[in-house]
């Protein structure tokens, strides 16, 4: 694909960052707009269609109108269109980052990251097992949820919270106990590797 | 608290936790007249229950889980959104805080475990969702705007209510859960 | 001890359970069972509640008897309980809880992460345990958009892939629909290995060499498969 896209995670997050904190220190809104601009030139490079930009401003603008009017209007409008050229800009540079690295190397970049850690009790196999359960079952609770929120809206119930949350929660802590047996059923060593004793308790 | 390290099972519910607050993405919010019309999504209620019915480690883990998958790109926070993008904006502190939250409500509730209702599930839940989540939002907030901390609290008191709305409903559903799944044990 | 063979020669996994209760907090599961299990098929059959469930679970050391001992080829499940579970694998009933990785290699390779074995012989048995029952198709796929039926022998080949010579079942059709039901029960009849069935499939356990039955903890019959379900049938009322 696109040199952006080929760029290892790692680097990308690296430049993200200093980016980010190198943003902060330029003061000047026609500053920020060249930045702003030059973030726009990347989503070009990246290939990036113009409705992937406006859907990361779009949920933003409830917040930055308002801001922009009571800063502008209560400080300067210079730094008003600073701060909201300044948030545009690194929203849609940590999104660029996002747009152009798939899933599973952003993963890969976090476990990396987190290695460090291991000699403080982080364990990488907890932590990659973790990802991996998480991915597999947001697809299965977001069904249990429609379901349930069928069931109670054929009671009438459909706009209850309390009717919702309940046997979403209880069902998902069930789906738990049972994830958990089976990964122990399937957790066992080899001929010369310590046996552990009896399965862990509930 | 326990300092014993988590087990296969506290890893399940953690990211079966996560899971969880992914799914609630696609409540669509509720908006209640007597609260100005503010809506109340049913995720960002996920921190308070995430600490109230697995504790205040599982409880923050699983928050953090959940901002990691944010991270990667899943479009699972409220209204679809994901990717690093989220992170950056005024709004992201609250973001942060979950964990923090998480944490506080759950110590709070693994402290006092034992005979617990719903009045001081309440409380805890009101000190660690609403009280610790803000003094890490409002900060950020007015750090990323350049706005004085008191303008953003005043901006953000308009939330209050939902939140104290938000609290109740936890309260009365970690004292359910917790007669059936009795998760967090009395402090060792 | 020696281990028995069956006529053409294989091994067959022996389970000693020897004078085992099961006490949960407010009630008591199993009471006073004690059996061998030596044949190739054998079926568990019994109404809810009747401590079938708990039975196989005490069969790969999922459970711990809180009175009394199980042994497997010789090793106690209360101390070897991972060596166990190498010889034993287990199906559960519900075919999504059981599997944990999003994508179909990914989660069959589960079950060798404690064997660190080389990557090549990791590679070659996924596929090899994948071609087993026709679910090499389905690499690459993301679980959530499997059958009921294909994430069941999905479990399986998870189960397999660590070479165990006896596999228990946990209900393994009671979710499937019809179709899917009966693809499993002709899987599971055609197993290399020994296979011990908790089912409702009367069908499928007259085919058994065995049957047990379980009411209120206790086997109440223990039998050719027509005489015990016979038994079943009365005891229902």
């Amino acid at each position: 694909m696109t040199p952006i896209h080929r760029l290892p995670a790692g680097t990308k997050l690296l430049i993200l960052a200093v980016a980010g904190t190198g943003l902060v220190a330029v003061d000047r809104w026609w500053g920020m707009a060249v930045a702003l601009a030059v973030t726009l030139g990347l989503y070009v490079l990246a290939r990036q269609p113009r409705d992937r930009v406006m859907a990361q401003v779009r949920p933003l603008l409830w917040l930055l109108v308002p801001l922009f009017l009571v800063q502008g209007y209560m400080e300067a409008w210079s730094l008003a269109a600073l701060t909201v050229l300044r948030i545009t800009t690194l929203v849609l540079l940590a999104g660029l980052v996002t747009l152009t690295t798939r899933s599973e190397a952003m993963i890969e970049a976090v476990e990396k990251g987190l290695r460090p850690l291991a000699r403080f009790g982080v364990d990488p196999a907890k932590v990659a097992l973790a990802f991996s359960l998480a991915l597999r079952f947001i697809p299965v609770i977001a069904r249990q949820s429609a379901e349930i929120r069928d069931a109670q809206r054929a009671r009438g119930l459909g706009r209850n919270p309390l009717a919702l949350a309940l046997p979403l929660i209880f069902r998902t802590l069930r789906t738990a106990g049972e994830v958990a047996d089976a990964i122990e059923a399937r957790s066992c060593v080899g001929p010369d590797t310590p046996d552990d004793g009896p399965a862990s308790a509930p | 608290m326990q300092r014993v390290r988590l087990t296969t099972k506290d890893i399940v519910y953690i990211a079966l936790f996560a899971a969880l607050m992914a799914a609630l993405a696609l409540f669509p919010p509720i908006t209640l007249p007597m609260l100005g019309g503010v809506p109340i999504t049913a995720q960002s209620m996920g921190p308070m229950l995430a600490g109230a019915i697995l504790g205040a480690r599982r409880g923050a883990f699983s928050m953090l889980l959940f901002l990691a998958l944010v991270a990667i790109g899943l479009p699972i926070l409220s209204g679809g959104r994901g990717g690093l993008g989220v992170f950056m904006g005024p709004t992201a502190g609250f973001l942060f805080g979950y964990a923090a939250a998480a944490f506080a409500v759950g110590y709070l509730h693994e402290r006092f475990w034992r005979g617990l209702n719903v009045v001081q599930s309440l409380l805890f839940t009101v000190a660690g969702g609403i009280v610790a989540l803000y003094a890490i939002g409002i900060p950020w907030a007015a750090l990323n705007t350049g706005m004085s901390l008191t303008q953003m609290a005043a901006g953000s008191a308009v939330f209050i209510p939902g939140d104290l709305v938000k609290a109740g409903l936890t309260a009365i559903i970690a004292v359910t859960v917790k007669r059936a799944y009795p998760l967090i044990h009395t402090a060792n | 001890m020696t281990v028995p063979e069956t006529a053409n020669g294989e091994t067959m996994t022996t389970i000693e359970v020897r004078s085992v209760s099961q006490r949960f907090e407010d009630f008591e599961a199993l009471r006073g069972i004690d059996l061998v299990l030596a044949e190739r098929r054998i079926g568990i059959v019994g109404g809810n509640g009747s401590g079938k469930s708990t039975f196989a679970r005490l069969l790969n050391g999922l459970l711990v008897p809180t009175e009394g001992r199980v042994f497997v080829d010789g090793l106690d499940t209360a101390n070897s309980g991972k060596a166990v579970r190498r010889k034993v694998g287990f199906v559960f009933q519900n075919p999504d809880n059981q599997i944990v990785f999003p994508i179909v290699e990914e989660d069959v390779a589960f079950g060798l992460k404690g064997l660190k074995l080389p990557r090549a012989e990791r590679d070659a048995r996924v596929t090899e345990v994948l071609g087993r029952y026709g679910l090499e198709k389905l690499r690459g796929r993301s679980v959530h958009t499997l059958s009921g039926g294909e994430k069941q022998l999905l479990a399986l080949a998870g189960a397999l892939i660590t070479g165990p010579d006896c596999v228990v079942f946990d209900e393994p059709t009671t979710l499937l629909d019809l179709r899917n039901s009966r693809m499993v029960d002709e899987v599971i009849a055609g197993l290399e290995q020994t296979a011990v069935v908790v089912t409702h499939d009367l069908d499928l356990l007259r085919r058994f060499d065995r049957v047990l039955v379980f009411d209120g903890g206790r086997v109440v019959a223990d039998d050719e498969p027509n005489a015990a379900l016979t038994r079943y049938v009365e005891s229902m009322g």
